[in-house]
């Protein structure tokens, strides 16, 4: 059982490209099809493992292995989610720093750079648009953005200031 | 000391990463590059890069990445960088599965908690003013160097918004552009 809970996970690892939410689909047919948990604990375990913190596919897995065989599962789940991309980069890491300098690797990366900002840029939108905010609480993202871009402001300050405006606001003022 | 480091900066990503990897990019490269100046923001950009093309989370590839070239960076032999590799992919995971036990407990108060509701008015607006500085302190003189970037950025950003061109194949055109144009 823990080694066929390995192997699954660590196809689910290697088997996601982009990471996150990609993941999911594979992880639901692999975890739901075999019968280990049903949809609803799986849909369940989704909505809690999207509010913790850290990596999302990390946190989903340690859900289900502890869920099937307690903490033994949950690192063995863990373990088996990060092992390929683990390898993979590490031999980026020991591979890369040698054709870092070659001349054609550059100019491809000089280009690709910019399209990686944009990348990250649109997402940011898309996000901003699902959430549905009001004009007061686009405020929220803008002074978080530009303390952290323009006035250095750690980003764990800007969570923890959202955490607690959300909890003053949620459990106070909407109340009243 | 940088093994303390390292274990301790990974370990604040784990437990303040709230809202999916983007969110995460800001929170690695504030201390990553900012504070301890592992790596370069243009090497930033390029773990970025490849986690968009490799299998797995950015969270984990960049905790590889990162233990390995600020250890090897740090004068240290291979064998060492490996280990350091180890230790960050490790700190960035622990918060998940202290935190995963502990709810597991009461898993079933946690699900419609009016706490983490309430967190999450908060949160999930400051999520995307996180994305958001994350992609302005990208955009930088280390990766826009010319007039070019700003093209190359502009067509990125409405083949990816307006097309939904896949982000891998996104990344292998601007890189085969780079080669092109420079």
């Amino acid at each position: 059982m823990y080694w066929t809970l390995f192997l699954t996970f660590i196809k689910i690892g290697a088997f996601t490209i982009g990471g996150g939410y990609a993941m999911l689909p594979l992880i639901q047919r692999e975890v739901v099809d075999r019968g280990w948990l049903s949809k609803e604990d799986f849909i369940d375990l989704f909505s809690v493992a999207q509010s913790l913190p850290g990596i999302f596919a990390v946190n989903i897995s340690i859900f289900v292995g502890y869920k099937l065989k307690k903490v033994t599962g949950g690192a063995i789940c863990a373990l088996g989610t990060i092992l390929p991309s683990f390898l993979i980069i590490l031999a980026i890491a020991l591979f890369f720093t040698q054709v870092q300098d070659n001349v054609w690797v550059e100019k491809a990366f000089k280009g690709l750079r910019p399209a990686v900002v944009a990348l990250i840029a649109v997402p940011c939108l898309t996000t901003a648009r699902s959430i549905k905010m009001s004009h007061k609480e686009l405020m929220i993202p803008i002074a978080a953005a530009l303390l952290i871009w323009k006035g250095g402001l750690s980003p764990v300050w800007v969570i923890i200031a959202a955490i607690v405006g959300g909890l003053v606001y949620g459990l106070k003022i909407k109340k009243d | 000391m940088i093994w303390l480091q390292l274990f301790y900066v990974y370990l604040k990503i784990g437990i303040f990463g709230f809202g999916g990897g983007y969110a995460m990019l800001s929170l690695i490269q504030a201390d990553v590059v900012d504070r301890y100046g592992w790596i370069s923001s243009q090497e930033f950009t390029d773990i970025v890069a490849i986690s968009q093309m490799t299998p797995g989370p950015i969270g984990i590839n960049s905790a590889t990445y990162i233990g390995y070239t600020a250890i090897h960076n740090a004068g240290y032999s291979p064998t060492m960088s490996i280990l350091g590799s180890c230790l960050t992919t490790f700190a960035v995971c622990l918060p998940s599965f202290l935190l995963v036990l502990a709810i597991s407990y009461a898993f079933a108060k946690f699900r419609h908690n009016k706490y983490v509701e309430a967190a999450f008015y908060g949160l999930r607006p400051a999520t995307v003013g996180l994305i958001a500085a994350a992609a302005l302190l990208l955009m930088n003189s280390e990766n826009f160097i010319d007039y070019k970037s700003f093209l190359i950025f502009g067509a990125a950003f409405i083949l990816t918004w307006k097309f939904k061109i896949n982000p891998i194949l996104m990344i292998i055109l601007a890189g085969i552009t780079g080669i092109v144009f420079y």
